[in-house]
């Protein structure tokens, strides 16, 4: 999955160009490719052989000065009228006699009319355009030197299906330098201009062209630019060979300013070529020395370099699932690559570092990986994951630890052998339970319970200790209390119920003293803290119900093989029974509670269903125990079932796994040997 | 006097005592409140005829809570405490949700009339109101106080009716369906050798006709049987006063529940539970019953127990007898245990990464090709449900094995040895029959694992519907391949994913309740046997 791109050449043959080739592209697998030239042909040819199959013209009213390509197959032709025309190729796919045949199709998404961009009639040098269901606009340079920005509504006619295109507004100002290329910002927000002799200018759209442009980059000389997929990202190749991604990033006072986000190593020679895959966040750069690079956005990564071609690239363009590449070079000769790039965008610094996403505000730690729409980002940190995963874990121990350590301490050295008979497999049931079961209750009982009486939960923490001493003090005043001497486990139920009636019963007057009601409400406002119904507490108390048979076996059974002559002696010397169990059972059996908490911190990390149940599974890095989580294991049974088999998102699904798998096996096998070690140092007693 | 006390660590030990009681409590709270809950469902509580706010409610109260004021913002006063109920009020086609919530203040008068009829339906969930009239077709069959006695008569019909077309539908057009894709699949086998002449073709074609010919049949018949069903209809008046026309076959199950007497609803409390257990489910199962989930539960661990015990046994008869103890065998152990405590989910990816992908993949491509590319066992199913849970409780059974075989005496082996056995007879005749109670202990373990365990199984098989059951009358009768439903994920999907939760509450915990049921049961067991088992042993060594 770290791998990096496999490019093959496959064929090159030479096109006849009578014309000069505007634009070339490939279609879907990358069997017919298509070069469009400034007479106004679609030209349609084989990419074994160049043999052209099909020729579409495209009816211009004065001559092409300049074109501008945009997702997926669109291209937009600006004449030396003033006007423009939009053309789109598709192919119809059929199967006559179960053989993949393709027919092409030209279309003109904005009316087969040119449009008028420059009523002065000028010739247009430099074109841009936007386009989607509702709305349209266009950007052109004039050939005396005027900026025109001009924005469109599409709306379907009343009384046909065609669709009418109204012009809104048109702006123009007069600049005075040389452009090199225009992009027009999708969604409207800005235009940006490169400038021949460097720099790069941002105007602000607000209805119309604002005359106060923003410079950026210094003064370097933009060889190529273009927008990513998603319209976002403004990728641009400097002179020198350097790739910059840019985009919109919000300051501290709200406005969107274009920001320099990552830079993508060159080959030294000057880009002509940049082409952008059409359904992910990757593109290739072709220089003028031949070379051509394979980049990927998010991740960052050089995927991959090559140089078969030796001569200028003019034209470059992927087929839709990136796995051809068309390169035309200056002689006219075209070039197919096959392509093997399947996991562009893994890396190890997007699974575990800070990457700066798309929209996004700073460089953050985030995991989502997947969304409605197609050109969407996929961001797949499996830190917050990792985080939640010991979050979850780290609240289960906390009331696992001391439950189980405690009680498996009086089990085993304190409690009656006929108690204890009954309680090692009430303790074993415990551990058998379906921890679906556990989830189902912790999700839709105690998450709205502990809602409910959360000043209760809190209150029974004091009161619990407080309750059982006193009760432990008048004790001492039973007659004939030491015939029960092993039996206070049982002693206590009664009382530790009442305890905790009495909490649950009191939660509602601390409530209403403390917290004018409503402790969720007092949180968030006094002190900012939001409240999840299903947060880490619930996980906490579920799931720590879930960790202490198994902690609390093992450390029960640790403790309980301490050679008895040891206990005796201590005794014998005059230690209480506290004493003993202190200064003689626990230092002798502490590998073995070391090793059951470990097991029981593995178990904690590798649970699934209670944290799919209990939480709201929100992928976010927060300590609040009022905050919920996504572990790792809850995240692989919510995704693998709808990720794209062998698709990255799959792919990275599979390494959470192994993430989780090699966690809980470094700590199984390092409580395994201990208490391998501890066996024997028990028998050498 | 007080630090004295300290002193000698009494205090503490009560507080270790009462972490042990605090986890006693834990545990035996929990399967109290599950019974309680799971349990309490089927009985028929009353049902109140209430005056409330100006207005009139028929409704069954589920639940009440006493909170502060504050919490309900809407609720005119922010000072003391309020009461509110949760009721049912059931009619969701009429009003749109089957609970609500009211205040206790609001309630103006509060009925129990002996007549208030609840109806389950197929759809929409309960019914409560009043019964009107009966009526066939269009002609009035009984009145007011007859009415319900004509209503379980018809009721009674109605429901034979549903289990003949249910038996048609499912069964026999089901077979035909099978056999027609058993032809479309035969056909295309044939294509794929190249041996389809236009003989085999005709005689396809032939047996294709003869099959939709019985369908048509099939058809008629059921027509004949939906247009019966549709003769029967009651009128209902609902709380508001309006007059509902409901025809029978979209009611289950009638009942009168404050008219009846306490035995009366013992039996229907059984009846209920009956058909809790041996139903279908309904309406996106948070209605009707969980058979097919307790049937893959039970298939899938069968399956499982074919494949583990072997294994198991095995390794474990390996291990203890053969190997030489060195440090291969002790990397052995830790490997074992060390699989005990990988976390099941990662048990699910392996099963669907190697068993589903490619093991599956592969067998799709050598023996079911004419499928492709739909797959046939390159998909998840109870197959490999079964062989990923296998794995899963593998460690246990070895565990439990071993220590069964340890505890044999060595003077049984040595007897044996001594008369002239060879070790393998001595194994297969002496200590595995004296080891099986430990095996059966170990295997007992597993299948209460593996019946709870439901992460891995949402990778490999299991759905929250399944259109047919593993196991049926189509040849070759089980169907390793099908996907299955399972008591733990039912759980999980209707208390978490369904549409309606709050309807499907009761039948949520009355799941868990079983499946609670069945594990400690199958656990008590375990641990009874080992138990006596110890005990035996330590008789013979002595």
């Amino acid at each position: 999955m770290f791998e990096s791109a496999e490019v093959e050449a496959a064929d090159s043959f030479a096109l006849n160009t009578e014309a000069e080739t505007l634009y070339i592209g490939l279609e879907e697998l990358g069997d017919i490719g298509v070069r469009i030239d400034n007479s106004g042909r679609a030209i349609f040819f084989k990419t074994t052989d160049g043999e052209i199959t099909d020729t579409k013209s495209i009816e211009l009213s004065a001559e092409v000065t300049s074109h501008y390509q945009t997702f997926p197959n669109m291209l937009m032709l600006g004449q030396s009228d003033g006007t423009v025309i939009l053309v789109e190729y598709s192919f119809d796919i059929s199967y006559p006699g179960d053989v993949r045949t393709l027919t092409p199709v030209i279309s003109y998404p904005l009316g087969k009319e040119p449009i008028e961009v420059d009523a002065r009639g000028e010739a247009l040098t430099q074109v841009s355009f936007y386009v989607d269901e509702e709305e349209a606009a266009i950007s052109a340079l004039t050939a005396d030197g005027r900026l025109i920005y001009a924005s469109y509504t599409l709306a379907e006619s009343m009384l046909s299906d065609a669709l009418v295109v109204e012009e809104d507004s048109i702006d123009s100002i007069t600049i005075d330098y040389p452009v090199s290329r225009i992009i027009v910002e999708p969604g409207q927000q800005n235009l940006y201009v490169a400038v021949e002799t460097g720099g790069l200018k941002q105007y602000r759209l607000r209805g119309g062209l604002d005359n106060e442009p923003t410079e950026l980059l210094d003064g370097k000389v933009i060889a190529e630019m273009g927008m990513l997929l998603g319209g976002t990202s403004l990728i641009i190749a400097l002179e020198d060979g350097e790739i910059q991604q840019w985009f919109q990033v919000r300051d501290e006072n709200g406005v969107s300013n274009l920001t320099f986000i990552r830079n993508f190593e060159g080959q030294g020679a000057r880009p002509t070529k940049i082409a952008m895959e059409k359904q992910r966040k990757g593109f290739a750069v072709a220089d003028e020395a031949g070379n051509i690079t394979i980049y990927y956005a998010t991740s960052q990564n050089t995927l991959a370099t090559f140089n078969t071609i030796n001569e200028k690239v003019t034209h470059l363009a992927w087929s839709a699932r990136a796995q051809n590449l068309l390169a035309m070079d200056e002689s006219s000769t075209a070039h197919l690559f096959d392509v093997a790039n399947v996991y562009p965008g893994v890396a190890w610094d997007v699974l575990w570092g800070e990457v700066w996403y798309e929209g996004y505000d700073e460089e953050d730690y985030i995991w989502q990986s997947s969304a409605a729409n197609q050109d969407f980002e996929a961001k797949l940190s499996l830190m917050p994951l990792s985080f939640g995963t010991l979050k979850a874990a780290f609240y289960a121990m906390l009331i696992a630890i001391p439950i189980s350590i405690l009680g498996a301490m009086f089990t085993a050295q304190f409690m009656a052998p006929r108690m204890r008979q009954s309680v090692k497999p009430t303790i074993e049931i415990m551990e058998a339970l379906p921890t679906v079961i556990l989830g189902f209750l912790a999700g839709l009982w105690l998450a709205p319970y502990v809602e409910n009486h959360l000043p209760g939960v809190f209150s029974f923490l004091l009161i619990m200790p407080v309750g059982i001493l006193i009760c432990a003090w008048f004790w001492q005043y039973v007659p004939n209390r030491n015939r029960y001497d092993g039996w206070e486990g049982l002693i206590l139920i009664p009382v530790v119920l009442g305890l905790l009636w009495l909490s649950m019963t009191l939660s509602q007057p601390i409530e209403n003293l403390f917290f004018d009601g409503n402790m969720q409400l007092y949180m968030s406002t006094e002190w900012g803290i939001g409240y999840d119904q299903r947060n880490s507490l619930v996980v906490g108390l579920i799931m720590g119900f879930a960790v202490i048979p198994t902690i609390f076996s093992i450390a029960e059974d640790a403790m309980f093989s301490v050679p008895q002559h040891l206990i005796r002696g201590s005794l014998a010397l005059g230690a209480t029974r506290w004493q003993t169990m202190m200064w003689v059972v626990l230092p002798a059996a502490s590998p073995g509670i070391f090793s059951a908490l470990m097991l029981g911190f593995g178990r904690a990390v590798g649970e699934t269903m209670i944290v799919l149940m209990a939480t709201g599974n929100t992928p976010v890095m927060d300590m609040s125990i009022f905050q919920g989580m996504r572990t790792l294991a809850a995240n692989i049974a919510v995704e693998v079932p709808e990720a794209e088999v062998n698709s990255t998102h799959y792919r990275v699904l599979f390494l959470a796994a192994l993430v989780l798998f090699m966690f809980t096996f470094v700590l199984n096998t390092a409580s395994e040997l201990i208490r391998q070690r501890l066996r024997k140092r028990y028998a050498a007693l | 006097m007080m630090r004295n006390w300290f002193r000698t660590g009494t205090p503490f030990i009560w507080l270790d005592a009462a972490a042990i009681s605090l986890a006693l409590i834990a545990v035996l709270g929990l399967l109290l409140l599950v019974m309680w809950r799971g349990m309490s469902h089927f009985w028929a509580d009353p049902v109140y005829d209430m005056g409330y706010d100006g207005g009139r409610l028929i409704a069954e109260f589920i639940e009440t809570e006493t909170i502060p004021a504050a919490r309900l913002p809407d609720y005119g006063r922010t000072e003391g405490t309020i009461t509110r109920h949760l009721v049912k009020t059931g009619n969701r086609d009429i009003l749109g949700a089957d609970f609500r919530w009211i205040y206790d203040e609001k309630i103006t008068s509060r009925e129990t009339p002996a007549d208030v009829l609840v109806l389950e339906r197929v759809e929409w969930g309960n019914f409560y109101g009043y019964l009107k009239a009966v009526y066939e077709q269009d002609k009035l069959v009984a009145e007011g106080y007859d009415a319900h006695q004509a209503l379980q008569e018809r009721l009674q019909r109605v429901t034979d009716l549903r289990e003949e077309i249910v038996r048609l539908e499912r069964k026999e057009i089901g077979e035909i369906n099978y056999e027609l894709e058993r032809l479309r699949l035969k056909q295309r086998r044939y294509e794929l050798d190249g041996e389809l002449t236009d003989e085999v073709q005709a005689e396809l074609d032939a047996e294709r006709a003869g099959f939709d010919q019985q369908y048509a049949e099939l058809q008629k018949r059921l027509q004949a049987l939906y247009t019966d069903i549709g003769r029967d209809s009651i009128v209902v008046t609902v709380m508001d006063g309006s007059e509902i026309n409901m025809p029978l076959s979209k009611v289950i199950k009638a009942w009168q529940p404050n008219g009846m007497t306490f035995f009366e609803k013992l039996g229907f409390y059984f009846e209920s539970l009956w058909s809790f257990i041996s139903d279908d489910p309904r309406e996106a199962n948070t209605e009707g019953g969980i058979f097919p989930a307790i049937f893959g539960t039970v298939m899938m661990v069968l399956l499982m127990s074919v494949m583990v015990t072997p294994l198991g046994v095995i390794a474990a008869v390996y291990l203890r007898e053969y190997a030489k103890q060195g440090p291969l065998i002790r990397v052995i152990r830790i490997a074992v245990n060390n699989l005990a405590g990988v976390p099941s989910i990662v048990y699910g990816i392996f099963g669907l990464g190697f068993f589903v992908y490619v093991v599956g993949g592969s067998i799709d491509q050598l023996f079911y090709q004419e499928g492709l590319p739909a797959p046939t066992f390159g998909t998840p199913g109870l197959m490999w449900s079964s062989l990923t849970l296998a794995i899963l409780t593998l460690p246990v059974v070895i565990v439990a094995t071993e220590e069964g075989l340890a505890r044999i005496p060595r003077s049984l082996r040595e007897g044996s040895l001594a008369l002239g056995a060879t070790k393998a007879e001595t194994i297969w005749r002496v200590v595995l029959p004296m080891a099986s109670p430990a095996i059966m202990t170990g295997l007992i373990l597993a299948v209460a694992r593996a019946a709870g365990e439901v992460a891995p199984l949402m990778l490999v098989g299991v759905v929250k519907l399944a259109p047919s059951l593993p196991l049926d009358g189509n040849f070759p009768f089980l169907h390793l391949e099908r996907k299955f439903m399972h008591l733990g994920f039912h759980i999980y999907d209707v208390g978490f994913q369904s549409p309606n939760v709050e309807a499907a509450r009761p039948l949520v915990y009355a799941t868990a309740f079983l499946l609670v049921l069945v594990i400690v049961v199958l656990n008590l067991f375990a641990i009874n046997l080992r138990n006596k088992l110890r005990e035996r042993y330590r008789a013979l060594d002595n």
